[in-house]
């Protein structure tokens, strides 16, 4: 740097030079039609819709849940109350693996990450006094999300609720958990087509329910970059695309019911550039490549997370203010669902308190500070255009030579991908613990503070205890021939290459436990091998 | 185990035992700790306690590496020490890494493990706490 008398450049997270000014110089080479538009016009650059957040503000939608179902009820409707516009359900880690209660490895695990569900009465006992067409749920499953939609869509059958009135999300995103979450079960080929199911399922029935929310919150949160994140997901939604494809549907069919998840980090205009560039790529590429006719198919709906790996424990109430400046981000880049982290989550599960200043955080954006009176501000801004431009560039190129690797599944299984997320969590690390990269609080403008306690949810072995005992009682009221017969049916319909949707309702209907379920794929279909790179 | 030779590269084995897969920390720490010069058996998460401790035997590793995030890490930090125990290689030290409350740290110290590294432990920490464990121990 020294030697260099000039000012040093700088560079933001995806490695775009950035200059300290733009003038109309930088976007003259921009169509203002084409490229810009206007919001609620294709390309989308500038939003979705016609008047953004005056007509409908994004939805606040805070993640929570723990223990029994039981437990988890009461702090819903409890979030209800406080203003919350929709659930977000956290499940433990024995239901995102496909577990019951009782399995050895769901040892030390029953409800403490999320909320424990292994048979149709948990779901039920979840939802109790929720009506399922008043409120929409997201739920953050994977690999066993098919079998939670059909448990969901089980209670609303009993509730009286049709299916067309159902609204929600299930994440879905089988390809992120290869790489970067790790909550899997089955190899690539299995988990797309039972994904495929339940994207045809939910096209042909369920016409308000977003079988798939694609993720690229969690190649973030794994250290890749803005640029990384948003081509890494965006190639896997061409692979999802692909496999539902093959379901006799077009494109038409289904894309509107295609949402997206990402991290929002603190590189304020980067972030915003990040999400105007996604809404443009998908745009051209379903209207393009894919023939998209209605214009709802080429809409980029996503969600963020404002919070995460960002989040320090040292004087961790500047956090608020990181989630602050990133949830104005979101909302200057368009987004359509929002989820605040608290201050604490770096060392402990959110408190009441804590948890109701982050959803407070989001209302005085929407309710005091009036950015949500313009559709996309920022549009025409030298700067903010061109940086789109520049992301869209590089997110393009990104894209292509994972096709060129074969796409994302083969670039996966190579651990291509992989590599590519530990290169920069590595760099970035080293970056961080030299200094080179500013915390505030944590390697700059830091203060003698005591340690923090980590608080994690107390494991509460009584959670345990209640979950088995319930499935033991659901376990009682069903004969054996008839589970036996049941379980055959359903190994008959995944060879026979059915949809599997209608057979995994009629299963839990008849108290199959999802252990058992997803114990027959698996001795069908196997496991997946993590390509092991580091 | 033979007589070591300070030119001896250390061996660690590094897994995630358990549900969680959360791996960033794991593989970051393993890719500094082989910059460092060490040699790292990876074995990746939802590994169970058996799987980790036969490889463990197999490599005839210099220490064992835990990486854990969900908070189940006590349970599972038992398991392995169990299994090492039926495995007869008890010898080995353990490492433990993740998100651990300060509570638990004695406890892990308690149960025998050697060196505990919770998140935002600095990477050239964990690289010096791991040489200065074993140079006293093998010269």
């Amino acid at each position: 740097m020294e030697k260099n008398k000039e000012e040093p450049k700088r560079f933001n997270e995806s490695g775009i030079e950035v200059k300290s000014l733009y003038t109309q110089e930088d976007i003259k080479s921009l169509d203002p039609a084409g490229d810009i538009g206007k919001p609620g016009e294709y390309p989308y650059t500038r939003g979705i819709h016609k008047t953004m957040y005056r007509d409908r503000l994004w939805t606040m939608r805070q993640y929570s849940g723990f223990g029994t179902p039981e437990d988890s009820n009461r702090r819903y409707k409890y979030l209800l109350t406080q203003g919350q516009m929709g659930l977000s359900v956290a499940l433990d880690l024995p239901t995102q693996m496909g577990l019951d209660p009782d399995d050895p490895m769901s040892l030390g695990e029953v409800g403490r990450v999320g909320v424990s569900i292994s048979t149709l009465k948990d779901m039920e006992i979840l939802f109790a006094g929720l009506s399922l067409d008043q409120i929409t749920t997201s739920f953050t499953i994977n690999a066993t999300a098919p079998m939670l939609l059909a448990m969901y869509l089980s209670v609303a059958e009993n509730q009286g609720v049709p299916f067309p009135q159902v609204g929600g999300t299930i994440q879905n995103d089988i390809l992120k958990e290869y790489v970067a979450r790790g909550a899997w079960i089955y190899p690539p080929e299995f988990s797309l087509r039972l994904i495929a199911d339940t994207i045809e399922y939910c096209a042909r029935h369920v016409p308000r329910f977003n079988p798939i929310s694609i993720s690229g919150a969690h190649f973030r949160d794994a250290g890749c970059t803005a640029a990384q994140e948003a081509a890494f997901t965006l190639a896997d939604a061409l692979e999802y695309i692909r496999a539902v494809l093959n379901r006799n549907l077009q494109i038409d069919d289904f894309a509107p019911q295609l949402s997206f998840y990402f991290y929002t980090h603190n590189n304020f205009f980067e972030e915003i550039a990040k999400y105007r560039a996604m809404r443009k790529i998908w745009a051209m590429t379903l209207r393009e490549k894919f023939g998209a006719k209605n214009p709802r198919s080429c809409h980029f709906r996503f969600g963020v997370v404002c919070g995460g790996s960002t989040l320090m424990p040292q004087q961790h109430e500047i956090n608020t203010v990181r989630v602050a400046y990133q949830a104005l981000a979101s909302v200057l880049g368009g987004v359509q669902s929002m989820f605040t982290c608290a201050m604490d989550e770096p060392f402990s599960i959110p408190t009441e308190e804590t948890a109701r200043l982050a959803l407070r955080t989001q209302q005085v954006l929407a309710f005091e500070t009036a950015v949500a009176d313009t559709a996309d501000p920022l549009g025409g801004s030298y700067y903010v255009e061109s940086l789109t431009r520049e992301m869209q560039d590089q997110v393009e190129a990104l894209m292509a030579k994972i096709e060129s690797r074969g796409g994302m599944v083969r670039a996966i299984q190579e651990g291509w991908v992989q590599k590519e997320i530990l290169e920069e969590a590595y760099k970035k690390e080293k970056r961080v613990q030299s200094g080179e990269m500013v915390v505030v609080g944590a390697n700059r403008f830091t203060i003698e503070e005591e340690e923090k306690e980590l608080r994690l949810h107390e494991y509460d072995s009584r959670v345990a205890r209640e979950q088995v005992e319930r499935l033991n009682q659901v376990k009682r009221t069903r004969n054996g021939e008839d589970v036996k017969k049941r379980l055959d049916q359903i190994r008959q319909a995944a060879i026979d290459h059915q949809n599997l949707m209608p057979h995994l309702m009629d299963a839990f209907k008849h108290q199959l436990s999802l252990g058992e379920v997803c114990q027959v794929f698996k001795e069908e279909y196997g496991t997946f091998q993590q390509p092991l790179v580091i | 185990m033979e007589i070591s030779n300070p030119e001896k590269k250390i061996r660690i084995l590094i897994a995630s035992p358990g549900l969680d897969g959360h791996d960033r920390g794991a593989k970051v720490v393993s890719r500094a700790l082989k910059d460092a010069g060490m040699e790292i058996i990876y074995l990746g998460i939802h590994r169970s306690a058996d799987e980790i401790v036969k490889a463990a035997a197999e490599e005839d590793v210099d220490f064992i590496g835990l990486s854990m995030l969900s908070g189940a890490h006590l349970i599972l930090t038992e398991q392995v020490f169990q299994k090492m125990s039926e495995q007869k290689v008890s010898d080995i030290p353990l490492i433990v890494g993740g998100t651990l409350p300060k509570r638990d740290i004695e406890k892990l110290k308690q149960l025998g493990v050697a060196l505990i590294f919770p998140t935002q432990t600095p990477l050239d920490r964990i690289i010096s706490e791991i040489k200065e464990y074993r140079s006293p121990q093998k010269t």
